[in-house]
């Protein structure tokens, strides 16, 4: 394996990865940027550097500010690898990646992990049917390549990326058969007491209003407060039904888009035994960092939507955060510069962040679809329902290491990430104790796949 | 087998097509995208059966997270279609419960 | 109130197989176990019904092995039948491989001995490279030769947790789960067992809590003198039915996975994978079999066995505070048979399983005796 030293290892492309490597390189520090796509971006700003003039035009102005942050990065000095699928990071700050059939080593004096966030997931029942998808996979194939649905689609779920894929969709003349959303009078309720965090960040609010407003026009068919969904279809989807209104819907399609926010993709922190706290409010575990996004490892940082979900362009300011704290604890500038260069950064962030409150009352996850019943699969990869899991708490399970070496749940190939938030909640619902009790799963390398032979270094 | 077209481009020829493998049969597919965006563009509607179950499977999220797009690309079984590029003349087959032995690779190793 | 007739300390494989022996003799049982994330050798087990190699130059370790693998079909057939539970268990026979000359003469030598201390009542054989052909043809050009017998299998060791829980749950064991223990207490021939502010109390108490049974053994008069040691294995993605036997190092599950394994490292509390080691046991997999090269790793995890410094169990009734038993070993899966069907009735009052006083903690409190790993 060939082993290499660098100042800094920057993990993931999207925004927070971008800025990041930018900020350390600009500060003459020998950066690495290490991404899995073939082109930088991350999923928000997917395919930015090969996008067309009709794409920015359907996707919109924020996406089309990726463009900038892309450049920026490309002329910043720091070396990008693409194509790198980074299995092992460890407290020693040692990164083994697969690149190219073989796996390589880096070591570092500075890790800044910026692996973003990914959906939440959404179990209900037929949800692992083909034809299920999330609203952010088909934002990507949008993105990545003009593929948007073949015929009227059905929207569910809540949340603001539900939304501007919708307005996405009506702008390319794709048609929509239904948005079904979970979003009710209860959600307003709670949201209102974060007003004063929406109304500072008016902006976003206003933008989210206009995109609403946008749907609405476009004549398509809006469900509120929608409960009991369900995706019917024996080997494929061929309908979603739910409750709306006090009744019972059923509509036809071979194509569902489900979206109930994103949350923090946190694979490589709980590898690393960081420490990690159940954030109550976005419902999910975020690692515990400081103000420059260190964990507590020396010498490990955490920027962007993996630290907490606060969209693109918080991440990107916490990628300069971060960036900036490498360069000080590298010794590149004095800690008066780091924090003079670092406060107007420090302030777009606060505005930034002020809407994050409001949204997350808002658009907060019903329990009913994150803690489901008990014929619906919880681990998809090993095909495990909620009701097995509850029926190991009886069994004497007390959390999810144990409900995986009793149920296989959590050891498919993919490591937990579609079924950890869920299988948490299911036992603490089951046990009637808080998520921060009962924990999440014990995560492993390899973070992606690598064949023995990889691993053996042959 | 073709099932479902659930997606389609929405611009054609913009990057032209190319022909791959799927399942045996010569399948035209959109150019520069991954082999799952490519797959789900042509028609196909799905990708695998699981292992535990034989149940049918697609993509979910796109993006290398979910593990449900896994087909055999030339000759490898498992790969996460979302995250490889497809090229000109690719095999790609659906991949039916667990996998197999890469026999291509078999006969590489025991041929040198 | 939290009595019973026998307080189990520890939930592992090991304290729920005497749970559920002791629950089959009719006793009434309360299990105290720790949390979701303690150390857990349970988690950690390989999965072989593993016979060959054991006890050398200490003939009783041997026979004992020997015995619960030979008890272990009904053991698996028990708790299919209370269960419902396939624990797949096979016994087909096992390999162990080795690349070097040498390495086969130590293994031939060793297994001869054996196979004399128990008077030729050990069958094995060794095979060369073309002889392992014939049965497996995907060996390895590097595999110089094999030691194989008949006697030992492998089971899915998950299932048997899962299987000896819900048959503890059936026969009405209390199960106490997030219990520490801080103090043991004795006083007219009742045990009073104090953690996390809750007291239990039993006329009898079997300490099978692993790690921890070296503090609490000192509480009741006992000695376990036992110590971590790390073992690193790696889980591959599923495949189509190739190895039907197992082998020490590597075997296909009844999921179809391959597991590979191990490591004997003395790293103290640490349960962390490293991956020069990792890749050590990856290399050493696919010089056994080359094929393995292809497979993607899908996990790989640690354990620390609870090793006694000679290797071998401690199995000891207190003899300040009888009543009190101490129930140890490393090989928790293989020797769940005896645990279930042997030791948990003498544990209940019983007869002692013959030969049992040769595991008494004691025996490491002997300045004559020569203490020598068995590994």
């Amino acid at each position: 394996m060939a082993h290499e030293n660098v100042d800094v290892v920057v993990i993931g492309a999207g925004p927070s990865g971008m800025a990041a490597a930018s900020t350390a390189a600009r500060h003459g520090l020998s950066v690495v940027l290490l991404d899995e796509q073939p082109a930088v971006g991350g999923q928000i700003y997917r395919s930015i550097t090969r996008t067309t003039p009709r794409r920015l035009e359907i996707l919109g102005p924020d996406y089309a500010a990726g463009k900038e942050l892309a450049e920026r990065f490309a002329a910043s000095g720091a070396t990008h690898v693409s194509g790198a699928s980074v299995w092992q990071v460890t407290r020693e700050r040692e990164v083994n990646y697969l690149h190219e059939g073989g796996s390589k080593t880096l070591h570092a004096k500075r890790i800044i992990l910026c692996t973003g966030a990914m959906e939440r997931p959404f179990p209900i029942p037929g949800w692992t049917l083909p034809g299920v998808l999330t609203a952010g996979a088909a934002q990507i194939l949008l993105k990545s390549g003009d593929v948007a649905p073949a015929e009227p689609v059905v929207l569910a779920g809540c949340g603001p990326l539900l939304y501007l894929l919708g307005w996405q969709y009506v702008r390319a003349g794709v048609p929509i058969k239904a948005i079904v959303d979970t979003t009710d009078f209860s959600d307003y309720r709670r949201a209102l007491k974060h007003l004063g965090g929406a109304l500072a960040g008016w902006r976003y609010l206003q933008k989210g209003l206009m995109l609403m407003r946008t749907l609405k026009k476009s004549g398509v068919p809006f469900y509120k407060s929608a409960t009991q969904l369900a995706v019917e279809g024996k080997d494929a989807a061929t309908a979603l039904s739910f409750e709306a209104g006090g009744q019972r819907h059923r509509i036809d399609s071979k194509l569902i888009l489900l979206h109930q926010g994103v949350v923090p993709n946190t694979q490589f922190t709980w590898a690393l035994r960081a420490k990690h706290v159940w954030d109550d409010a976005q419902l999910c575990w975020a690692p515990e960092v400081d103000e420059w996004g260190e964990l507590n490892i020396h010498g490990i940082h955490v920027a962007g939507d993996g630290r907490g979900i606060g969209g693109a362009v918080a991440a990107a300011l916490q990628g300069e955060l971060a960036g900036l704290a490498v360069a000080f604890g590298e010794r590149r500038i004095a800690a008066e510069e780091r924090d003079r260069l670092a406060a107007p950064a420090r302030a777009a962030l606060r505005d930034n962040l002020n809407i994050r409150p409001f949204l997350d009352a808002l658009y907060r996850p019903k329990l009913e679809n994150r803690v489901p019943a008990d014929d619906v699969i919880v681990c998809r990869c090993e095909e495990v329902t909620a009701g097995a899991v509850r029926e190991y708490v009886g069994l004497g399970c007390v959390g999810p290491n144990q409900t995986k070496s009793f149920g296989r749940c959590g050891m498919g190939p993919c490591q937990g990430r579609m079924c950890g938030l869920t299988v948490t909640e299911v036992i603490a619902e089951a046990r009637q104790v808080s998520r921060e009790e009962v924990g999440y799963y014990r995560i492993r390398p390899p973070i992606k796949p690598i064949t023995l032979a990889e691993l053996a270094g042959d | 087998m073709l099932t479902n077209q659930l997606f389609r481009p929405l611009t054609s020829a913009e990057g032209g097509t190319v022909t791959v493998e799927f399942n045996g049969e010569p399948l035209q597919v959109p150019a520069g995208r991954t082999v799952a965006a490519a797959l789900l563009g042509a028609g196909v509607s799905r990708f695998r059966s699981t292992p535990v179950s034989g149940a049918p499977r697609a993509p979910y999220c796109m993006m290398g997270v979910c593990f449900e797009c896994l087909v055999e690309i030339d000759g490898v079984p498992n790969r996460q279609s979302c995250l490889v590029e497809v090229k000109e003349g690719m095999k790609l087959r659906t991949q039916e419960g667990a996998r197999e032995w890469n026999t291509e690779e078999l006969e590489a190793r025991h041929g040198a | 109130m939290n009595t019973s007739d026998v307080i189990v300390v520890g939930g592992g494989l090991v304290g729920s197989s005497v749970a559920y022996g002791l629950a089959r003799a009719g006793a009434r049982v309360q299990v105290l176990d720790e949390g979701d994330d303690a150390f857990r050798a349970s988690r950690g087990n390989f999965g072989l019904v593993w016979v060959q190699g054991k006890g050398y130059k200490f003939a009783p370790y041997a026979r004992w092995t020997r015995q619960s693998a030979s008890l272990w079909p009904t053991l698996a057939a028990e708790l299919l039948d209370e269960t419902g539970v396939d624990v797949h268990l096979q016994q087909p026979g096992g390999y162990a491989f080795f690349f070097s000359e040498k390495e086969i003469e130590e293994r031939r030598a060793r297994l001869q001995q054996i196979q004399d201390d128990l008077n030729g009542d050990y069958p094995f054989e060794m095979l060369d490279n073309a002889q392992i052909r014939e049965r497996l043809p995907e060996i390895g050009p590097a595999v110089v030769g094999a030691s194989y017998t008949p006697m030992d299998g492998h089971t899915n060791p998950l299932k048997v947790f899962r299987a000896l829980h819900a048959a503890c749950n059936k026969r009405g064991v209390a199960f106490r789960t997030r219990q520490t223990v801080a103090s043991i207490k004795h006083a007219n021939g009742v045990f009073r067992v104090q953690g996390n502010g809750t007291t239990f109390e039993a006329p009898r108490l079997v300490l099978a809590a692993g790690l921890g049974n070296r503090m609490l053994a000192d509480m009741v008069g006992l000695h376990a003198p036992v110590q971590p040691n790390r073992g690193q294995v790696l889980v591959s993605e599923r495949i189509r039915p190739f190895l039907n036997g197992p082998t020490m190092h590597v075997r296909q599950t009844d999921e179809g996975t391959i597991q590979i394994g191990d490591s004997l490292e003395d790293v103290g509390y640490n349960d962390g994978t490293t991956t020069d080691v990792l890749s050590n046991i990856a290399a050493r997999a696919v010089k056994t079999f080359p094929m393995l090269g292809q497979l993607n790793l899908v996990r790989a995890w640690a354990a620390l066995r609870v090793m006694s410094p000679d290797g071998f169990p401690i199995y000891q009734e207190s003899p300040t505070r009888p009543g009190a038993f101490v129930v140890t070993c490393h090989s928790g899966v293989t020797l769940a048979a005896n645990h279930v069907l042997r030791v948990a009735p003498w544990l209940a009052g019983g007869d002692k399983p013959q030969g049992i006083e040769e595991f008494a903690g004691d025996r490491f409190l002997n300045p004559d005796r020569v203490i020598q790993h068995a590994h």
